[in-house]
């Protein structure tokens, strides 16, 4: 029953997602495309939660949903709100989009089945990373365990993969300026709302944070919610404010000591001639090792990408805006 | 424990209820502030009590005092949406939908007049000139 359940809401989301697809292709309203963009994001969230995959749902939710419609109107405020193209019907586009499909479809048959016990990945690196985790690092959320410590070389990569992007953004349109701006009208129920919120947030960015290795969460889904508190006190408060409270000039420098952190935890273990990333070095216990590890890793993954989404966000809302006709 | 159960059973349904006319209303309702009315108000109080009746189900443990928190912040959080939401359609021009014709004005239709306007005069006691 209750597996019949779960297939009736996965068949229901991916049926939503379809339509926001369909709808987001018709409609010419780019504000209104954004938010069904915001939308698919929240439901692919409540897909990933369906399939228990929480820290996915978590991440999709904080950037898809969150980070990116907010960046989307940002670059929407430098362009014009109504697309303006004519929407032309090439026959050509018909058959490939159907062989595409077909060969999809064929692939697809070769997969194992959802949830089968015997398909491949269940069998080769799963079981010692369940078994590894409860031996060598001990702590309840595997998949911290498998992101920071077994697959350390991977989240390094992701990490400076985020740098690279922050400074490319920044490389592209630099920092802006904030002074021709207009700042928002002065709404008191918002100042009001908005202030015990963003402590709320930011409280909420500490946890997330810091609460990874036992339940859904870690630096990556931390940086996010922890720029979005700024974020928000950005929007609601006005530009200048927020770039006094963190200056624009210090967030790459920010963004570089976070994969700094990580790139030293590192090293850290070659020194006492053990492999690069290799917790068991950093403390005479191993597990009390990998503990330490895993923390300061993290914490590098946080700060690396809570300092790359708000200078991501100061480059788009920096940027002078120019009036179409 | 019965009382309980029987609590959290009310609380559930009224809630799922509340959600279920709100969507009804986002569907039928004519214009869209009438429509955020629907949909925020019944379903602030759905949503909070749906989560209350979750919570009179599964207990007293660690998560319900995350649940409560999660009211709080719902609380808190969607009225203010709505009430964005609401200041930037009347920003940008959204106007309400006003010429209706309402049976409880009888009315010709050719006088059917602002109904709203109407309210605000009949509850003030004003209708174009001060009373003496």
């Amino acid at each position: 029953m209750i597996a019949n359940l779960e297939l009736v809401i996965d068949i229901c989301l991916l049926a939503f997602l379809i339509m926001i697809v369909f709808a987001s292709i018709k409609i010419t309203d780019l504000f209104a495309v954004t938010m069904l963009f915001g939308i698919f994001s929240f439901v692919s969230a409540l897909l990933f939660l369906d399939l228990d995959a929480v820290d996915v749902a978590f991440t999709e939710a904080a950037v898809g949903a969150g980070f990116t419609t907010v960046l989307m109107l940002s670059a929407l405020r430098l362009t014009t709100r109504f697309e303006n193209v004519k929407h032309r019907h090439s026959l050509l586009g018909l058959p490939i989009v159907i062989l595409t499909g077909a060969a999809l479809l064929y692939g697809v048959a070769d997969f194992p089945n959802m949830g089968d016990a015997n398909a491949p990945i269940h069998h080769h690196l799963a079981p010692d990373f369940i078994r590894l985790t409860q031996q060598k690092i001990d702590i309840p959320n595997i998949v911290t365990a498998v992101l920071a410590s077994f697959r350390g070389y991977d989240t390094f990569g992701e990490t400076v993969v985020i740098f690279s992007a922050g400074a490319a953004v920044l490389m592209l349109l630099g920092m802006g300026h904030v002074e021709r701006k207009q700042e928002p009208e002065k709404n008191l129920i918002l100042w009001v709302v908005v202030k015990p919120m963003i402590a709320l947030i930011l409280i909420f960015g500490l946890y997330v944070q810091f609460h990874g290795d036992f339940g859904a969460g870690g630096g990556f889904q931390a940086g996010v919610i922890f720029a979005s508190g700024f974020i928000l006190y950005s929007l609601v408060f006005g530009e200048t404010y927020a770039r006094k409270v963190i200056p624009a000039t210090i967030l790459p420098r920010l963004s570089a000591l976070g994969v700094l952190i990580y790139g030293v935890t590192g090293l850290m273990s070659l020194i006492s001639n053990k492999p690069f990333l290799d917790y068991n070095a950093l403390s005479s216990n191993p597990v009390g090792g990998q503990h330490l590890g895993i923390l300061l890793v993290e914490a590098g993954v946080g700060l690396a990408v809570f300092s790359t989404i708000l200078l991501i966000y100061y480059s788009f809302s920096g940027r002078e805006v120019i009036h179409y006709e | 424990m019965i009382i309980i159960g029987w609590l959290s059973d009310v609380c559930l349904l009224l809630g799922g209820f509340l959600v279920l006319t709100g969507a009804v209303g986002l569907l039928r309702l004519p214009d869209f502030f009438t429509r955020l009315h629907a949909a925020s108000v019944t379903e602030t109080l759905g949503a909070v009590l749906l989560i209350i009746g979750i919570m009179l189900d599964t207990g007293l443990m660690l998560d319900t005092a995350k649940l409560i928190l999660l009211i709080c912040v719902m609380f808190i959080a969607n009225p203010t949406i709505t009430h964005g939401l609401c200041r930037a359609a009347a920003h940008g021009g959204i106007k309400p939908a006003m010429e209706t014709k309402s049976p409880m004005q009888n009315s010709t239709p050719s006088d059917s007049k602002n109904i709203y306007e109407n309210q605000i005069q009949t509850e003030t006691g004003v209708s174009g000139k001060a009373p003496k």
